[in-house]
């Protein structure tokens, strides 16, 4: 037997790269694509809410600035107080927050599902001679992914819906008092409130995915 | 003892705690696995076999004594370490192949070398030349999904041996294979020790892999009951099934 009195003779396992940590999650999302689909659904939807409510909020303000008689008719009999010139209430803020509240718990709990499914997968790899670091990584990757790309649908949802419901409701009144700039800053809160949930809702299960033992591997299952 | 010895297991037991009670897995087992044998592990399931066969891996930690692999203590390195001994010294196969599902059969082999360090380009041109070893080079873009048994116990086998590994540690590789696969499968395995000089430690009740093994360690109670070598061995299967498998 050879010698090998140093335990620093054995080098620490090298890291993996980002790319190959994407390249794998990228995988498991396609692999998954319906199941990925649903819990996408939950963010967009929360995150559609969210972005149509600012949207809304923006046209309205902007159309009661207007002081137009026959607007003002319009708006009041749609409930709106011309008045105070507020669209959104504090009910409202807190039916968003609820709605983004769900979203995160539905990331959370749909990628804890895929963690328990895939244990067996997660032992393999680092029986293969993965880390701890590559496997909080895609997982990491593969939660975020989706709840970007849920957020990136969910704000264009939202967006499109506002625009239809307040042309639809104040006509051509919309387009002459567009708030352009307003509008543009409630997508990007939107987008960056989203992705923001979507991140954190990864952080844990990812960190829990790492830690499975390898030895979780060796599962048989029927 | 003038063996080149390559594992070396030194009083290993293991305890477990299940509420009051205490569950001996392993009652002090020592063994010396001989660089460039077969060696099976026999014996029946709750023998202690699979936690053994853990501890000779490394997924598993002793409660005393020590698993040894090229003179380095496994007690002794840190995750790290032991990440690198998994990914360069032991190649695992597994009962129900364990293959990444999401990817075809070049990636799978791939994924393993890529951990080594090597770039995924230089990684899949060093898989595919282990599909080629196993005869899968015709099968390599194809999921597990769409691969036979057999065939995604060879694309394991091809994982298992792209890093160039001292050690093959197989979990029942046969267990859900049938007769024909997995005797297949055992030959591919006897011809991979033989080729690349790599050590197979297998864990098993399949009696076809008697004929393959240089040594038989059969445990029972968590304890060895008895060590068989090749010779010793043949005569064996004559007198328990009566016929000659070899």
């Amino acid at each position: 037997m050879p010698k090998a009195d140093a335990i620093n003779a054995v080098p620490v396992q090298a890291p993996v790269p980002w790319s190959v940590a994407f390249a794998v999650s990228w995988g498991s999302l396609r692999r998954r694509f319906l199941r990925s689909l649903i819990t996408m659904v939950g963010v967009v939807l929360g995150i559609a809410f969210l972005a149509y409510m600012l949207v809304n909020d923006n046209i309205v303000n902007a159309l009661v600035a207007l002081r137009n008689d026959t607007l003002n008719v319009i708006l009041q009999k749609n409930g709106v107080d011309i008045f105070s010139g507020k669209g959104t209430d504090t009910m409202m803020l807190m039916l968003i927050g609820l709605s983004l509240f769900t979203c995160l718990v539905g990331i959370i709990n749909a990628m804890l599902m895929s963690v328990t499914e895939r244990i067996k997968e997660i032992g393999t790899l680092k029986c293969l001679g993965a880390q701890d670091a590559f496997i909080v990584k895609t997982f990491f990757i593969e939660a975020s992914l989706q709840g970007v790309m849920g957020t990136v649908l969910g704000v264009a949802l939202g967006l499109l819906v506002g625009l239809l419901v307040n042309t639809f409701a104040y006509g051509r009144f919309v387009w002459s008092a567009f708030p352009a700039f307003l509008v543009v800053k409630s997508v990007v809160v939107s987008l960056v409130i989203g992705s923001l949930m979507s991140v954190l809702a990864a952080i844990a299960p990812a960190y829990w995915a790492a830690r499975k033992q390898p030895v979780e591997a060796m599962r048989v299952e029927e | 003892m003038s063996a080149d010895v390559i594992i070396r297991v030194e009083g290993v037991t293991k305890v477990y705690t299940m509420g009051e009670e205490k569950v001996h897995a392993l009652r002090g087992i020592t063994l010396d696995i001989v660089r460039g044998t077969y060696v099976s592990i026999m014996g029946p399931s709750g023998s202690g076999k699979s936690t053994l066969f853990n501890m000779i891996g490394g997924l598993d930690r002793p409660s005393d004594g020590e698993v040894i692999m090229e003179g380095f203590r496994f007690g002794e390195l840190s995750s790290g370490q032991m990440a690198w001994i998994r990914c360069h010294k032991v190649g695992f196969i597994f009962q129900s192949f364990n293959l990444i599902p999401s990817m075809t059969a070049l990636d799978n082999v791939a994924i393993a070398r890529i951990f080594s360090g090597l770039t995924p380009a230089q990684a899949r041109r060093d898989a595919a030349g282990s599909l080629e070893q196993v005869g899968l080079g015709n099968r390599m873009d194809h999921l597990p999904s769409e691969l036979s048994g057999g065939q995604q116990q060879r694309v394991a086998i091809a994982r298992a041996i792209v890093n160039r590994p001292e050690v093959i540690l197989a979990d029942e590789p046969t267990g859900n294979l049938d007769l024909r696969t997995g005797e297949d499968i055992i030959n591919l395995l006897g011809k991979m020790k033989m080729d690349l000089n790599i050590t197979v430690i297998s864990a098993t009740h399949d009696k076809k892999m008697l004929s393959a093994s240089d040594v038989v360690v059969w445990i029972s109670d968590g304890a060895i009951s008895r060590v068989a070598q090749r010779d010793e061995i043949k005569i064996d299967i004559g007198t328990i099934d009566g016929k000659t498998l070899a």
